[in-house]
């Protein structure tokens, strides 16, 4: 527990650290950074906040209601989460843009066009690709609920109300804060989805600043006072959250699927609104990619793209290997708040950092595969403990009094207890980290071999020189690796659980 | 063995096969990214180069000039190729860099260079490029395109994140003068959005989301040579349009001097300016125009080039950024 943390910790503030003693100090904020800053917290608070609320009653119907294809549509709804910035914008403008699908329906139908530039599309774009995470923290949760308790409840004759606040109350107040905190931590450091959507300069945000700072002026100093702020941000919002969650719990299930028995009749009707609404919303765009990506995948995709693939699929590997074993001893609510503050930590500072701290001892670019490795092992953490904490936690206090009863030896608790009772949440969340890891572009730039190119890279080259489809192809190749590397892991998890 | 132990040992490797080949002479040369893809100009010059010079030419993609500055003097590199002219004030006062030696007389820019430390090798200018079949009449100068009407629908780059951003504002700029902001005021209704890099501008211009895009007066060839397509085309403008060229340069602390010379040299040879327009998709900074590829000889470019040498971009910059920023923000 103690190693796991001080790695972490080393790893989050030791490249700032090493940015600081290059630059000789803290640098002077320029005039525009306070803005970018307000513009920053801003956002990422609508966007945790919509995220979750909008997550509240999909994932409340996708626990209750059982169809057919719903193992699937839970699986795909995943899909945004994983995709590369790039691409999942192309395809949100195909479906929200100026000669988008919707504006298309609009002027078919004589209606004014929608604009989807602006704040309110920079939410929608965080959305997009948060709603499917908060979707499955929640449901991960639902499911946890010992279904006894549901059956117990409709004995009772409790109204749907009461179920509510007996049940589900409870449950939301223990995981939306965390759920908002993730949401709000990814969205911090956003920056080319809020630039784009936003469309301009009123969508400055902090890590644009960095960029900037770090890119163009050279300025080290000012770009290591916008990380820690956003490290402080981040590290903040963590802590509210945890302290807004309060434990919960009282009786025990078997750990088995039991029909729910409610969601009938009007409930039923609105569960599958939302349901609805949300895979056309997360779903759509993701056709669309496919749909551009087909002509350049057909056409094959190139040696260097293949190649690239195969680097890639060896980070994701590696990656959630490497996030497991950090996951494991960090699982408590102090380990959370520290990882939490990882994923508020500039990508461009880390990387800089990680090679000054490296360049003395190793040549970078023959690190960069093992570097991205870590690098998206750490950035995953969080969303790893997001997911696994609560139902470890709930573990221990649920069967930890019978398991020291029983003199169970750590390995038997391990093997008999921890892991089948964990078996869910681990698979999504190894899931989650392996495609995180595919999709990652961030720190790549300053540690790039041209012989050993990761997909999303490949991808930004690929446009780069005009090969816009080739490039959606592949863009393709990336999203289908990614979510399959998804489905097997959360597939793995879920076997003998609802089946 | 995990993947991650397979990966190190991977890397293990292929630290060993190169210093394998060491017994042959090394040029490590700094490159942007696009530039060493498979299709980009990269492949070619180490193919040319190695056949001539009898060593290795390893070229490093990435971040250019934040990584040398943050080497300094302990940098690998001895040669960087692909910097711009807004980054070489930093560069130049950096002290890393050497003089090139090269003999100027064979360059054809469009205007006079005498730099000593940097070396054009390809060149293009700003431009706002449109789909023929979807716009009969572009505006005719930047003056019509900022009284368009504003169902007009252009993409652009932030300057704050971008190089053919900044040269946009340096453009509008040399265009305006005191009188940026206003022209930035006119032309904001019709920008669609800005985006971080030229990729994602692009993108959005051939997926039709936009009707012009901020891109190079060579854009055009890459769809006349490699594409058969000859419906995108910049617009022209009397004012001016401005210079964007890309440079070389050798590193002062280079352990290969000779070698670096010998590169810098062969930069402006036949055989590089020979292939570069269709690597880089660029006009070749030393090649007389009768000796370019086709598709090139047929783009629109412009009678008037307009730029800041360094030391007046270094002093105008910083209000551009602003007459943009302010004026897009209302």
């Amino acid at each position: 527990m103690i190693l796991a943390a001080l790695v972490l910790a080393i790893l989050t503030l030791g490249p700032i650290g090493a940015v600081l003693v290059r630059a000789g100090g803290l640098g002077d904020l320029a005039p525009g950074d306070l803005q970018a800053l307000r513009f920053t917290v801003f956002q990422a608070t609508l966007s945790g906040l919509f995220s979750v609320a909008l997550a509240i009653p999909v994932a409340r119907a996708l626990a209750r209601q059982t169809f057919w294809g719903r193992g699937l549509l839970v699986s795909l709804m995943g899909a945004p989460f994983i995709l590369p910035v790039i691409v999942a914008v192309m395809g949100l403008l195909a479906v929200f843009g100026r000669s988008g699908l919707v504006n298309g329906a609009l002027d078919a139908l004589g209606l004014p066009n929608v604009n989807i530039y602006g704040l309110h599309g920079v939410v929608l774009a965080h959305v997009f690709f948060n709603l499917p995470l908060a979707v499955r923290m929640l449901l991960q949760a639902w499911l946890a609920i010992p279904a006894e308790r549901f059956r117990l409840a409709s004995s009772l004759g409790l109204t749907p109300w009461g179920v509510f606040c007996t049940l589900e109350w409870p449950l939301l107040r223990r995981i939306a804060p965390g759920a908002f905190a993730v949401v709000f931590v990814i969205c911090l450091t956003s920056f080319a989805v809020a630039l784009t959507l936003g469309g301009g300069p009123r969508a400055t945000t902090v890590e644009l600043a960095i960029y900037q700072a770090m890119r163009f002026d050279f300025d080290l100093g000012r770009a290591a006072v916008l990380g820690l702020v956003q490290l402080t941000l981040g590290f903040v919002a963590g802590l509210v959250a945890l302290k807004l969650a309060p434990a919960q719990g009282f009786g025990i299930g078997r750990g088995r699927w039991v029909a729910r028995w409610d969601g009938r009749g009007l409930a039923r009707v609105l569960d599958f609104f939302w349901i609805g609404l949300a895979a056309a919303f997360l779903l759509a765009p993701l056709a669309l990619v496919v749909a551009r990506g087909v002509p350049g995948l057909l056409e094959g995709a190139g040696e260097g793209t293949w190649r690239a693939a195969g680097h890639s699929l060896m980070v994701a590997l590696a990656s959630t290997t490497l996030a497991v074993l950090w996951a494991l001893p960090l699982a408590t609510r102090r380990g959370e708040l520290l990882s939490i503050a990882a994923i508020a930590i500039s990508p461009l500072v880390l990387g800089t950092g990680l090679f000054l701290l490296l360049r003395p001892f190793v040549n970078p670019f023959t690190m960069a595969l093992p570097v991205t490795a870590v690098v998206n092992a750490l950035m995953a953490l969080p969303f790893m403990l997001r997911i696994l904490r609560p139902e470890a936690e709930q573990v221990a206090r649920d069967f930890g009094r019978l398991g020291a009863t029983l003199r169970m030896t750590p390995w038997a608790w391990l093997r008999l207890v921890w892991l089948p009772r964990l078996r869910r949440p681990l698979g999504f969340a190894m899931g989650l980290t392996a495609a995180l890891a595919m999709g990652d572009l961030g720190v790549i730039a300053l540690f790039a071999d041209p012989d050993r190119a990761t997909l999303p890279l490949q991808i930004h080259r690929l446009m780069g020189a005009y090969r816009m489809e080739a490039a959606a192809g592949a863009a393709l190749l990336l999203l289908m690796l990614s979510f399959g590397l998804f489905w097997l892991f959360d597939r793995g998890g879920r076997v003998h659980v609802e089946d | 063995m995990t993947p991650y132990m397979k990966a190190f040992t991977f890397a293990a490797g292929c630290l060993m096969a190169s210093t394998a080949l060491a017994e042959t002479p090394a040029l490590t040369v700094y490159a942007p990214d696009y530039f060493v893809s498979e299709w980009g100009p990269g492949p070619k010059i180490e193919e040319l180069f190695e056949a001539e010079c009898n060593c290795d030419l390893q070229f490093k993609p990435g971040d250019l000039l934040p990584r040398i500055l943050l080497e300094g003097a302990q940098t690998d590199a001895d040669v960087v190729i692909g910097l711009n002219t807004d980054v070489t004030k930093k560069a130049r006062e950096s002290g890393l860099f050497g003089t090139h030696g090269v003999a100027l007389d064979g360059l054809t820019l469009p205007l006079p260079w005498s730099d000593d430390t940097f070396l054009p090798f390809n060149y293009g200018h700003t431009a706002f490029i449109y789909d023929t079949t979807k716009i009969d009449t572009p505006p005719a100068s930047f003056e019509a395109l900022l009284e368009a009407p504003d169902d007009l629908r252009l993409v652009i780059q932030d300057p704050r994140s971008s190089i053919s951003g900044l040269a946009l504002v340096l453009w509008v700029q040399s265009v305006y003068g005191d009188q940026a902001q206003e022209a930035w005021a006119k032309l904001a209704p019709k920008i669609v959005t800005v985006t971080r890099g030229w990729s994602e501008s692009y993108g959005m211009f051939t997926d039709g989301e936009a009707d012009m895009v901020l891109s190079y007066t060579t854009s055009p060839a890459y769809h006349i040579i490699a594409e058969e397509d000859e419906t995108k085309k910049a617009a022209i403008f009397p004012e001016g349009h401005y210079f964007m060229v890309e440079l070389a340069a050798k590193l002062k602390g280079t352990d290969q001097p000779e070698l670096a010379d010998q590169f810098m040299e062969f930069i402006l040879s036949e055989a590089f300016q020979g292939m570069i327009a269709t690597g880089n998709w660029s006009i070749p900074a030393a090649l007389p125009k009768d000796q370019w590829p086709d598709g090139f000889k047929k783009l629109n470019l412009p009678e008037k080039v307009l730029f800041y040498s360094e030391d007046e971009a270094a002093a105008v910059r910083a209000e551009a950024i602003e007459a943009w920023r302010a004026a897009l923000s209302q």
